[in-house]
């Protein structure tokens, strides 16, 4: 077969990938989750943190507490003991009791659902937001990755209380250089890390629960093709045989 | 056995003749099947139109399950397609199938225009395949953006607003022409509503008819070659091409080795990079649609985006507009732009080469920086590469006749 125009296509394509700086953007200050959607133990803490943390204000309303028990390898009493707070039932979705109304009222802004926040922001802005928040000098909580983030830090108690330093750039811009710990939380800056991580790998999961499935069933589906794209080969080749 | 054998064919045959006496079965199949002779030096670049009429059946089909759970409600779309996700069992297949093969059906089909460009496929007297062509590749523009709205998201809708509102910059009809298009004063559910019937009945319907024309007027003169030459020009004494091979079962087998080999792909992407990094799914749309608030970066989807930089380019709306419509228009006018002698790329000259990968640096160029966030410096780079772009078919025209060639060969070359 002549490879030619495939290798004329490939080189174009590698040349406009290594000439543009476009698709690197977007990383930003990000810190890297490193989570493994595989980690089983770390979503089901993830899942309790959660409940636990996330779910007095937030839903998840596209996710049902049955699905969570079938993925997370676990059973249907353990999460209806662990993971349900209210009268719901295990085919439920996770929904809160504040209405969407009375969440206006009392918090400025309905806090939104949370089933699809690691699809739409990315596992590593989930992790880089939930490790730096701080106290500014109004007192209140302020974020380095959502400056003016109208929610409040709810695990302060496990990370402590952070406090800016800041620098001033060469444009004479003051900006937050880093955070300290101002005063230590109950767990170790180790600790909560791992905490996060836990949060997130459990966000990861909750915002498409097929993964686990979809990459299952991907590596048959692929040695399937592989092996017809075989066969397919040498059939072509064997009814060839006489062109030319 | 010989003799089960034997009966099972005859009971075969007599079947195929009874249907042959009531519809023209096997004439149907020896005519654009196996008495259907085509060029036997096609290369990688003719998997294409194949694997294109595969992409279309696949969405077809997964559209068809994916109506049966969507629905086309602004205060349900979302949801319904995350119950499809989530709820219907091997639902997220379904639509991952579905939104991957809107991305791949226009990676396949910008190969297999490029082929055209390469070859000279749409040259005299394959005309009327180019025209048709356009016309599904126009078609599935419209059937891509409308699909792309129904699952509700925030770039779904924002996504809508800019491309409708880009009609308003038309003098005096342009906002009642909005207001037409949308069914009411903004996005609405009534758009919802409608860009549905257009997507699931109203353009499969146009594209299917469409390809059907592609292809009789493909067959009316054969495929063309990368050598550019008519293989009819030398026949045996049957009267059947010497450069010439059935279609079946040499293209068929070749075919499916070619399915195979994009299938692969295909399902790399269905089951390991559904959202390819965000340009088959973009981030923004797992945010439910919400008119009160504006992303921060609206952005078509990778496949519309060289077109929204050449819009961008320009400082005046209108102008704009219009520089993006004549940007997809003269491309209907390519058979008769190029005036070279020679067909393919192979006998045309350096000067060709040149032009033809200054183009598609620069439609590629401007599809990557139709994505960025719009720089004063990006700009400028926009507006060269629009430049490039128009000047590809401006100099051609005026290039091509003159231009020097290699001499034609008699026969195909391998």
């Amino acid at each position: 077969m002549n490879m030619k125009p495939f290798a004329v296509l490939i080189s174009m394509v590698a040349m406009l990938a290594a000439a543009s700086p476009l698709f690197a953007a977007g990383g930003g200050n990000l810190q890297q989750a490193n989570v493994h959607i595989r980690d089983t133990a770390a979503a089901q803490r993830g899942a309790k943190l959660f409940v636990n943390y996330c779910m007095a204000c937030h839903s998840a309303s596209y996710m049902r507490y049955g699905r969570i028990a079938k993925d997370l390898e676990l059973s249907e009493d353990a999460v209806l003991e662990n993971l349900v707070f209210a009268d719901a039932k295990i085919g439920d979705t996770m929904d809160i009791a504040m209405r969407p109304a009375d969440a206006e009222k009392w918090l400025g802004k309905v806090p939104p659902d949370l089933s699809l926040i690691a699809r739409s922001r990315g596992v590593d802005w989930l992790y880089t937001y939930m490790l730096t928040f701080y106290q500014d000098e109004s007192g209140g909580w302020n974020n380095l990755v959502l400056p003016n983030a109208s929610m409040p830090h709810v695990m302060w108690q496990l990370q402590g209380i952070q406090k800016p330093l800041y620098a001033t750039d060469e444009s004479g811009h003051e900006a937050v250089d880093r955070l300290v710990l101002h005063r230590p939380g109950l767990q170790t800056p180790e600790e909560y890390e791992g905490t996060v991580r836990d949060l997130v790998t459990f966000l990861q999961y909750l915002g498409e629960p097929a993964q686990l499935q979809r990459k299952n069933v991907g590596i048959w589906v692929l040695l399937f093709l592989a092996f017809f794209t075989m066969i397919a080969y040498l059939l072509k080749i064997e009814y060839w045989r006489d062109v030319h | 056995m010989a003799k089960a054998e034997n009966t099972s064919a005859t009971s075969g045959n007599k079947l195929l003749a009874w249907f042959d006496d009531r519809l023209p079965v096997s004439a149907f199949w020896n005519n654009v099947m196996t008495g259907y002779y085509a060029p036997k030096n096609f290369n990688f670049w003719y998997y294409m139109g194949s694997l294109a009429l595969l992409v279309l059946v696949m969405q077809i089909l997964s559209g068809i399950f994916l109506t049966m759970f969507y629905k086309p409600d602004a205060e349900l779309a979302f949801a319904s397609v995350e119950y499809i996700m989530r709820d219907v069992p091997w639902g997220w297949l379904i639509r991952y199938m579905h939104s991957t093969g809107a991305s791949f059906f226009f990676i396949v089909v910008y190969l297999h225009m490029f082929r055209a460009l390469l070859y000279g496929s749409h040259r005299k007297p394959r005309e009327l395949v180019w025209i048709f062509g356009m016309l599904i590749y126009v078609a599935l523009m419209a059937e891509a953006f409308m699909g792309y709205v129904l699952p509700w998201g925030q770039m779904s809708y924002w996504g809508a607003q800019v491309i409708i509102n880009l009609f308003g910059a038309i003098p005096a009809i342009g906002e009642p022409l909005t207001e037409w298009i949308r069914g009411d004063f903004f996005i609405s559910d009534a758009t919802l509503n409608r860009f549905f019937a257009l997507h699931v009945i109203a353009l499969p319907l146009a594209i299917l008819g469409l390809v059907l024309m592609h292809l009789v007027a493909l067959r009316e003169n054969g495929s063309n070659n990368p050598d550019g030459i008519e293989i009819k020009a030398n026949k045996d004494e049957n009267g059947i091409p010497k450069d010439g091979i059935p279609f079946h079962p040499y293209y068929t087998v070749k075919d499916i080795f070619g399915v195979g080999f994009f299938l692969m792909i295909f399902a790399f992407v269905i089951f390991f990079w559904p959202e390819a990094g965000g340009l088959f799914l973009e981030h923004d749309n797992f945010v439910p649609a919400n008119p009160l608030v504006t992303p921060e970066h609206i952005k078509p989807v990778w496949y519309f985006t060289p077109y929204y930089a050449i819009l961008k380019a320009v400082p005046d709306k209108l102008m704009g507009v219009i520089l993006m419509g004549i940007s997809v228009a003269i491309l209907f006018f390519l058979p008769w732009l190029d005036r070279s002698p020679a067909k393919s790329i192979r006998y045309k000259g350096a000067w060709y080469k040149i032009m033809l990968g200054l183009f598609v640096i620069a439609f590629l160029r401007l599809g990557m920086l139709g994505m960025a966030e719009g720089t004063p410096a990006q700009t400028v780079e926009m507006r060269v590469w629009t430049f490039v772009y128009f000047a590809f078919f401006i100099l051609l025209y005026f290039i091509s006749p003159g231009a020097k060639t290699k001499p034609l060969p008699e026969r195909v070359t391998h």
